[in-house]
């Protein structure tokens, strides 16, 4: 990797937290708990790693076998993430 | 064809954003984490189209299994039960960083023989680190929370050197695999370091302070994703997992706040155990009890009531019988509100979760600064299941451990009744001077039983 793109991952990286921070503020407190499953299943993004791990380019084994472990995983935070946090909303009702 | 998929990233980037906004109102809650996994969907879709058609049945069976235990286990959780799933998610998260991390680095260095560039192996260093510690940790973590083993912490002599001299080997091992990337034995050694540390950090942080563990973890977790983000130069990993990071630290920020704790004091851990000595030299508190028809009678007469919920109440399972209740004195026309301490529950945000479930309106459930100031004004406050969040100590007793933790004022009600199993201490271990209060009753018994019986006393009334 050149410095160029090294320079424009940072720049994503500060501008997507300092984001993170102004929208998260905001969640209010009731909220916090779908909030840290919401990000379960966000975090589960490695699945797009793991997906490019698994990819079989003929090469050796150990990589793809650690790339299947990780695609698991991060399927089980995706799915399940996404689930639970839907199943805990749907339970917020104003009467 | 690789612009294509580079928008399809900045897409699934857009949807995560706006999922986040729209978490941040009820109303469209639910909306918001549709965007966001339609954004994941896009992602996995525009990843799908790049790998070889020949992994695609290992990648369909790994798939489909962790979907189906995902989905299992969002099925079956129970709402109790969140904070150790959230635990337990937060380590899947690391653990997956972790293993794409090293994947990536046996790649290059065993089967392709190259080596990783400068970039490439800082972050590849990096989110082992973060990915290992986000693991371990956040399994013990869980193995806490669910009592498998001791919430009390577990210190010994030398602990903090000992971490010390871990994270140091780490960076002198980090160096070294740096400088001889085609040598595994130094990644072994950073891969082992880091497991080790996970284990050693979270084992000394008492059961009372793990809602700003997991939300430390959560964190992690995001941090770890975006790690391997900078290893696959992948934009979206580096957004997705910002918003994670971030996340993660805002909630760990509001727990330490509510507790009156520092991260490092919370960090470094044995919070609770040295608290038994000089308190048992205090004057005895001297309690009042109170029956079950008196109560029934005194909810019957109040205009106004507040109920403080703590993680007891969920423990009991009284959260559908509260709900009764609820309904009991909004027959009478009594004003009936929920006042939330931010630590109540065992995760940012729990006990809305439980109250939520047991089918009670979100907009009676008050945050701690909305309430405080109607507590002078209240007929009548119902604890129940909570105790250090009520302790006016934490006012008055400069010499208590909880001094200065911001707390609801329970005690400026007219009358307070304290539905308690037994005079045992709260989480923090620390006698709660409110119980001998003059305007405090004590309600004791297994909350559930006891409630039950407060409202078929009202429903005869």
């Amino acid at each position: 990797m050149n410095a160029d793109s090294l320079i424009i991952l940072l720049y994503i990286l500060v501008l997507a937290s300092y984001l993170g921070f102004e929208l998260i503020t905001k969640v209010p407190p009731t909220l916090h708990t779908p909030l840290m499953s919401g990000s379960n299943a966000i975090s589960g993004i490695t699945i797009v790693g793991a997906l490019i791990a698994c990819n079989e380019m003929g090469y050796g084994t150990l990589s793809k076998w650690l790339g299947m472990l990780a695609l698991i995983l991060a399927t089980i935070n995706v799915v399940g993430g996404y689930a639970v946090t839907d199943r805990m909303l749907k339970m917020f009702k104003k009467k | 064809m690789s612009i294509l998929i580079q928008v399809a990233y900045l897409i699934s980037s857009i949807l995560f954003i706006l999922g986040i906004k729209k978490l941040g109102k009820t109303k469209s809650a639910r909306e918001g984490n549709v965007y966001s996994a339609v954004g994941m969907l896009i992602a996995i879709a525009a990843t799908l189209y790049t790998v070889n058609i020949l992994s695609f049945v290992e990648i369909f069976v790994c798939i489909l299994i962790g979907g189906a235990i995902g989905l299992y286990v969002s099925k079956k959780v129970e709402m109790t039960k969140i904070p150790e799933m959230v635990a337990l998610f937060n380590g899947f998260g690391g653990l997956a960083s972790f293993a794409v991390a090293l994947s990536d680095y046996f790649l290059k260095t065993q089967a392709m023989e190259t080596y990783p560039d400068s970039v490439n192996s800082i972050s590849i260093i990096v989110s082992v680190l973060i990915g290992g510690v986000t693991f371990t940790g956040s399994m013990i973590a869980y193995l806490k929370l669910d009592g498998k083993i001791s919430g009390s912490p577990i210190t010994f002599k030398g602990q903090h050197p000992i971490n010390l001299i871990l994270l140091i080997a780490f960076i002198i091992a980090g160096v070294l695999a740096y400088l001889n990337p085609g040598n595994p034995v130094f990644m072994i050694a950073l891969i082992v370091i880091s497991l080790l540390l996970g284990v050693l950090t979270v084992i000394p942080i008492g059961g009372a302070d793990m809602p700003v563990v997991i939300s430390l973890l959560n964190s992690y977790s995001g941090m770890a994703a975006c790690a391997t983000g900078f290893i696959l130069n992948n934009n979206v990993l580096i957004v997705a997992g910002s918003l994670v990071g971030a996340s993660g630290i805002i909630l760990t920020q509001i727990m330490c706040k509510a507790m009156n704790r520092s991260l490092t004091n919370v960090l470094l851990g044995g919070f609770g155990q040295t608290v038994s000595g000089p308190a048992a030299d205090g004057p005895q508190i001297v309690v009042k009890e109170i029956g079950v028809e008196e109560t029934a009678m005194l909810f019957d007469s109040a205009s106004s009531v507040l109920v403080v919920p703590g993680y007891g109440m969920a423990v009991a399972q009284a959260q559908h019988v509260i709900r009764e209740l609820m309904e009991q004195c909004e027959k009478r026309n009594i004003d009936f509100k929920f006042a939330i301490h931010p630590v109540a529950g065992r995760m940012p945000g729990h006990m809305n979760v439980l109250l939520a479930e047991a089918n009670i309106s979100y907009d009676k459930l008050i945050e701690m600064e909305a309430i405080n100031d109607e507590f002078p004004n209240t007929d009548l406050v119902f604890v129940v299941g909570a105790n250090d969040v009520v302790n006016p100590a934490a006012r008055t007793n400069p010499q208590s451990p909880i001094f200065g933790m911001p707390i609801l004022n329970a005690d400026k009600a007219k009358t307070v009744i304290v539905s308690k199993r037994s005079m045992g201490k709260g989480y923090a271990g620390i006698e709660n001077e409110l119980f001998g209060y003059p305007n405090c009753l004590m309600l004791f018994g297994d909350a559930k039983q006891t409630i039950t019986k407060v409202v078929s006393e009202m429903k005869e009334m």
